[in-house]
C-alpha cells in the first residue's frame, strides 16, 4: 500500500502553483520507526496528516500502539526522491553476475569476527 | 436479571470511585467515536484514549473493591451499581456531540486528571500512587493531543472556530463541579489519600488559558449552575449511556470473553 501511496505522491501538482485549500487532501507522510536504542528507523507505513505535528502524532497512535517504537520519524512523502522504475535494468541488472563484491570470499582474520 | 449492588458511603472509598468512574464514563464516550471518527488516523487515537481511560478504571475500580471490603470486583462495580451510585463528573457522561466537543472535553478532563494524578504520586496509599505513575503519562498525552486540535480548530476555518467556541461554551458549564470541594475532598486530603480538588484549579486553569490563547479563542465566563456528578446525582444523559454499558452484564450475569 505505501508503494501505491508514494506513487501518487509523485504525481503531487506543482507546489508553485495555488491550490484550493478545500479541495487538496492532506499531504502523506512516510513514517519510521525505531524499535529500540541503537537500532535504525524502519520504515513501516504511511499516513495523511496536515502537519508535522499531527504526522508524529498519529505516527505514534497508528504504528506504536504494541510498543513497536522508542522513537519515530515521519518525513513528508513528496520529498523523497525515488530511482526512476524505468532504470530498474541499467542500475540494478549489472550487479547480478558480479558475486564476487560479496565479502564471503575472504578469509577473514580471526582478530575481526562476526565483520 | 443480576440485581443492583450498592457501595460503602465510605469518603476514601467514595474518592477513588470519583476519578475511576470519570475515566470509566469517559472511556464509554471516547470508544462510541470506534469507526466513527472524521479520519482513520484519528479513529485509532480516539480508541487507543479510550482504551487507556478503561484501564485506569479497571484498576481503581479494583482498588475500590479492595478499599471498601464488600468483595466487589471491577466488574461488578463497573456494571452493576444504579445510577446514583456512579461518581463520575457530569461532563464525561453528556453525549459525545461533534469532534470540537470531543476534543475540548477531552482537553479539560485530561488536563484536569494530569494534575490529579500528579498529586496522587504522592498518596500515603501505595497503590493508588502506583495507578497514578502510571496513568500520568496516558494523561499527558491525551491533554497533548486534545490541545493541538483545540488550536487548530480554534486557529482553523469559520466552521471549526464557530463549532470550537460552541463546544466551549457548553462544557466549561460543567467545569465547577471539578473544584467544588466537598467533605470526600476533606477526608481525603487529612488522612494523605490525595488533594482536595479544589486544589487543582489555579494549575489546571494555567494550562487552558495557554490552550485558550495559542487558539485564539476566549475563555468563557463561569456559570452559577452547579453539575453534581460525583455526588450521584446525574444528567438526564447518564441512564442511556448505563443503559448500554450494563445491559450484557445484567441479562448475563458474569458473562466473560
Amino acid at each position: 500500500m505505501s508503494e501505491n501511496r508514494l506513487e501518487e505522491a509523485g504525481q503531487a501538482k506543482d507546489p508553485r502553483q495555488p491550490v484550493d485549500p478545500a479541495a487538496a487532501e492532506w499531504p502523506l507522510w512516510e513514517v519510521f520507526v525505531r524499535s529500540k536504542a541503537g537500532l535504525d528507523h524502519k520504515h513501516c507505513g504511511s499516513l495523511h496528516a496536515t502537519d508535522a505535528r499531527m504526522a508524529i502524532q498519529m505516527a505514534r497512535d497508528v504504528y506504536t500502539r504494541r510498543q513497536e517504537g522508542s522513537s519515530v520519524w515521519v518525513v513528508r512523502s513528496d520529498q523523497i526522491v525515488a530511482s526512476d522504475p524505468a532504470d530498474k535494468d541499467m542500475y540494478f541488472d549489472p550487479a547480478e553476475d558480479k558475486v564476487y563484491r560479496h565479502p564471503t570470499f575472504y578469509v577473514l582474520p580471526k582478530a575481526v569476527d562476526h565483520m | 436479571m443480576q440485581p443492583s449492588i450498592r457501595v460503602d458511603p465510605d469518603p476514601a472509598v467514595q474518592y477513588v470511585l470519583r476519578i475511576g468512574d470519570t475515566c470509566l464514563i469517559l472511556g464509554q464516550r471516547l470508544g462510541e467515536w470506534c469507526g466513527h471518527a472524521p479520519v482513520l488516523e484519528e479513529d485509532i487515537a480516539m480508541a487507543n484514549m479510550a482504551l487507556d481511560l478503561v484501564g485506569q478504571a479497571r484498576a481503581l475500580l479494583t482498588h475500590a473493591g479492595q478499599m471498601s471490603g464488600q468483595g466487589y470486583d471491577e466488574d461488578q462495580l463497573a456494571f452493576l451499581r444504579d445510577e446514583r451510585d456512579y461518581r463520575n463528573l457530569t461532563l464525561v457522561e453528556l453525549p459525545r456531540g461533534d469532534f470540537a466537543f470531543t476534543v475540548v472535553r477531552n482537553a479539560m478532563v485530561a488536563g484536569f486528571l494530569r494534575h490529579l494524578w500528579a498529586a496522587l504520586q504522592s498518596s500515603n496509599d501505595a497503590e493508588l500512587a502506583a495507578i497514578a505513575g502510571k496513568a500520568i503519562k496516558e494523561a499527558r498525552y491525551h491533554q497533548q493531543h486534545a490541545a493541538d486540535w483545540i488550536v487548530r480548530l480554534g486557529d482553523g476555518t469559520d466552521e471549526s472556530r464557530r463549532r470550537t467556541e460552541a463546544a466551549l461554551a457548553a462544557a466549561w458549564l460543567y467545569m465547577p463541579e471539578f473544584f467544588d470541594s466537598d467533605a470526600v475532598d476533606d477526608a481525603a486530603a487529612d488522612m494523605g489519600l490525595g488533594p482536595r480538588w479544589a486544589d487543582l484549579r489555579a494549575a489546571w486553569l494555567a494550562d487552558m488559558t495557554a490552550i485558550l490563547d495559542e487558539a485564539g479563542l476566549a475563555m468563557p465566563a463561569e456559570a452559577a449552575f452547579r453539575s453534581t456528578g460525583k455526588r450521584g446525582v446525574h444528567s438526564e444523559h447518564m441512564g442511556y449511556v448505563l443503559t448500554e454499558m450494563q445491559y450484557l452484564q445484567r441479562a448475563y450475569p458474569g458473562g466473560v470473553w
